[in-house]
């Protein structure tokens, strides 16, 4: 049902260009659906069905427009209908995403508007998972509609001199939404696996109807890899680094789709930082003794194409277990400015403090980490670090 | 759809009058003028004085204040725009990208409101 609604929204918003009236009439479709499906059953194809009753919404809204006398409209709604489309319905879903992810829309608005009509979440589901509270969630997304409808912010498929730069967007909201779910920014929990599950379902959405972009390989590579663990990488309150955890508890199914996702990927020929970061999760996750040679020469490509702090603390790690110790403490100090409010510089700063014997040091480091930690279970964790570093 | 493209930067970071930079800036709008008018979206552009030259008025209580200067004493003064008539964002975006102004400054895109006037 939930990609049916995908679906069939996106096929109704290339019939209507405005997301309310799309809503509106999918909405009409799924009250009337249920009524029948309670008496008669679910059907073979809910799709199909769907789009039967949202094409009387259409023209129940058809004559609505009439009489407010937008001609236009009418002609441009009278062609074709909704279930005659339904061979370009793919490359609907892919434009709706576009629309969705555009880079003139906020990032918090462009991650709320997908998991509500991409995705398969309410809003109160939405609300939720971002600890928002619903009416100004409700007021977000009446907001990004308003500025798609008003802005002319194109539905459709990106023209090919905006194509990379788009992609970039779209991917870069749904990792947004992958990490949201998997470094939980506040609660008991650390990781809300539907978010996860949520943006890996987009990526495969994607990749199923563009198979051949290197990117979109790269980040559901990613994503799959991180997603694997997340059952190993979270004990009670706390959350075990990799080199604790238990691998039996590894999900074996999605690292090897990750693995074929990445070697897919990589035969393309056209690298990129999701790729890169896949990979890196890819030695992370082989053997037990991990290749950081490889892993800094991995690093070393991913600054090139983007060098934000936390990719260089990302990598000054690296550098640090490649036997670069020094180097790496030179770099961290480098770094401090940028990161003075993340709790993972701390942490990283307190454990290489450790290795290279200044205790002292090291404690100060574990209290401010301690001090940022946004939820239990980090605070659980880096508590135990902390005792074990004295 | 039209939209008003709004050219604002910082005086001090665009290239000065007589130089080489110059030169190629003005040739860049030369040929964005061409390209705008070919591809038939160019409704109207103008560049500004500067903003020593503004002046702002207001009516407060049925009385008229006329004040010298701009409306915002900001680094970035509006020096100038255009109004295209595009077929969406991504159409006004791609020409505003090519205003020479947005390598040093920003450019706005506003859609103009439609009262049907």
């Amino acid at each position: 049902m939930r990609q049916d609604r995908g679906r069939v929204l996106s096929s109704l918003m290339a019939k209507f260009r405005n997301f309310d009236q799309a809503e509106e009439a999918l909405q009409e479709a799924l009250a009337s659906a249920f009524t029948h499906w309670n008496r008669n059953g679910i059907p073979h194809s809910p799709a199909a069905w769907l789009h039967a009753p949202s094409r009387k919404a259409i023209d129940r809204l058809r004559k609505a427009r009439r009489d407010e006398g937008l001609s236009q409209d009418i002609v441009l709604l009278s062609q074709g209908d909704v279930v005659a489309e339904s061979h370009g319905v793919t490359d609907q879903r892919l434009s709706l995403i576009f629309t969705c992810c555009h880079p003139a829309l906020e990032p918090k608005s462009s991650i709320a508007l997908t998991l509500r009509t991409l995705g398969g979440l309410t809003t109160t589901e939405i609300a939720n998972a971002f600890l928002d509270a619903e009416t100004t969630l409700g007021q977000r997304l009446s907001r990004a509609k308003a500025k798609i409808a008003q802005a002319g912010i194109p539905f459709r498929v990106p023209e090919p001199q905006d194509w990379d730069e788009r992609l970039n967007s779209v991917l870069k909201v749904i990792y947004l939404i992958f990490n949201e779910g998997y470094c939980a920014s506040s609660g008991a929990s650390s990781v809300r696996v539907d978010l996860c599950e949520e943006a890996i379902y987009l990526a495969r959405m994607i990749e199923a109807l563009r198979p051949d972009e290197p990117e979109v390989l790269g980040v559901l590579a990613l994503m799959l890899f991180a997603h694997a663990r997340y059952r190993a990488r979270i004990a009670g309150a706390g959350v075990v680094p990799l080199e604790a955890q238990d691998r039996l508890l590894w999900d074996q199914a999605k690292l090897k789709e990750a693995e074929a996702c990445l070697d897919r990927a990589l035969a393309l020929r056209k690298t990129g930082p999701y790729q890169i970061q896949a990979a890196i999760m890819a030695l992370h996750s082989q053997a037990a003794a991990r290749d950081w040679g490889q892993i800094l020469m991995l690093y070393d490509a991913l600054i090139t194409f983007d060098a934000n702090p936390v990719i260089r603390l990302n990598r000054a790690v690296a550098l640090a277990e490649a036997g670069f110790l020094e180097l790496a403490l030179q770099e961290l100090t480098t770094l401090e400015g940028a990161l003075t409010m993340y709790q993972p510089y701390f942490a990283a700063k307190a454990d290489l403090l450790r290795k290279a014997g200044h205790e002292a040091a090291a404690q100060t480091a574990y209290a401010q980490a301690i001090g940022l930690a946004r939820n239990a279970a980090d605070v659980a964790w880096l508590q135990r670090q902390k005792s074990a570093a004295t | 759809m039209k939209y008003m493209t709004l050219i604002y930067s910082d005086p001090s970071l665009e290239p000065a009058y007589g130089t080489a930079e110059f030169e190629t800036m003005m040739q860049g709008y030369g040929m964005l003028n061409e390209a705008l008018k070919t591809a038939g979206v160019y409704v109207a552009g103008d560049g500004l004085q500067d903003v020593e030259t503004a002046t702002s008025v207001r009516v407060r209580g049925g009385k008229t204040e006329t004040m010298d200067g701009p409306f915002a004493e900001t680094k970035e003064r509006l020096g100038g725009y255009y109004i295209i008539d595009c077929a969406d964002l991504d159409e006004a975006l791609r020409f505003a990208a090519m205003i020479p102004s947005a390598a040093y400054g920003t450019v706005e895109v506003r859609p103009l409101a439609d009262y049907g006037l």
